[in-house]
């Protein structure tokens, strides 16, 4: 692969497309992750929505 | 399933769990193909040379910068119109989703013309409406965290894009109304494709895989958003509990 004389350009948008969509992906799976995280602890307080607490109560 | 089921946050997250996977799966395999096609047996152009290659990521790119608005106003109709739930969910995660696909067609868009044009920006009526269209993203994303209360933030939200949906036509028109440095459509337009075949299937790859990407992160961050609401929501009961 010849990328001819403005080769610098190529690679830098090429590089620069991979980082913005490399930046939403991390942003989505931490943000995934966090909020996850914060629901168990919630839920492992005790803290369950009405619907949640009427299914459990159902034998 | 009826699509009228999919209201149900619930059941949304159930189904996003389940088509997530192969939609990512899917997305791998049009990148592969896309970039193949593009970067390997694309042949170059006989103008630009090898910096045609740029086109492949700088088009696709700002077709979903604008097809993220479009979404974004649907979904505002939903939210004014019907009130549906899930709809200023889908209106607030496509905001930065649609934000880093405009800054991609921004930054390449700079890149391909400094050798093609010898500049990286003119204040032509196609690249200052793609600008303000960025800008735009990032007002309705700042309204959305200026607002605590999601429904107020997302009433907001929806007339701001609502009225910044009147850019859209200008973004695909301004060619046509205006003496630009930015070339005319050669995709998409009335006659048919300008583009040689070669050129154009990659290209055409290319945007298919853009469009699975974007589906992808914002089934994704919807997900998330209703994660979030359902924290908020525990929160709030926690706190009404604490203080009868």
């Amino acid at each position: 692969m010849d990328l001819g004389p403005h080769a610098g350009f190529i690679v830098a948008a090429y590089a620069v497309a991979l980082a913005i969509v490399a930046g939403l992906i991390a942003w989505i799976v931490i943000d995934h992750r966090a909020q996850r995280r914060i629901l168990e602890d919630l839920e492992r307080a005790g803290v369950t929505r009405r619907s949640a607490a009427a299914r459990e109560e159902i034998p | 399933m009826r699509l009228s089921e999919l209201a149900n946050p619930s059941r949304f997250n159930a189904l996003a769990e389940r088509v997530l996977p192969w939609l990512v799966v899917a997305t791998v395999l049009a990148f592969v193909l896309g970039l193949y096609q593009a970067l390997f047996v694309a042949p170059d152009d006989y103008q630009q040379g090898a910096t045609v290659k740029i086109m492949f990521i700088h088009v696709p790119s700002a077709w979903l910068g604008m097809l993220g608005w479009a979404l974004m106003s649907v979904s505002a109709l939903g939210t004014l119109v019907w009130r549906h739930p899930l709809a200023d969910v889908a209106m607030k995660t496509a905001a930065p989703i649609g934000a880093g696909f405009t800054l991609i067609c921004l930054v390449t868009g700079a890149l391909w013309g400094r050798p093609t044009w010898g500049t990286y920006w003119v204040w032509d009526a196609r690249l200052t409406s793609v600008l303000v269209l960025f800008l735009m993203y990032l007002g309705v994303i700042a309204l959305w965290r200026t607002v605590e209360d999601p429904s107020r933030a997302a009433r907001a939200a929806a007339v701001l894009t609502l009225v910044g949906a009147i850019n859209l036509p200008i973004i695909k028109f301004s060619v046509d109304w205006w003496n630009t440095l930015h070339q005319p459509a050669s995709v998409l337009r009335l006659g048919g494709s300008t583009i040689y075949p070669t050129i154009l299937m990659p290209l055409l790859i290319m945007a298919v895989a853009f469009t699975l990407l974007f589906v992808t992160l914002h089934l994704s961050a919807m997900r998330n958003e209703i994660l979030r609401r359902r924290v908020r929501t525990l929160r709030l009961m926690r706190a009404a509990a604490a203080n009868p």
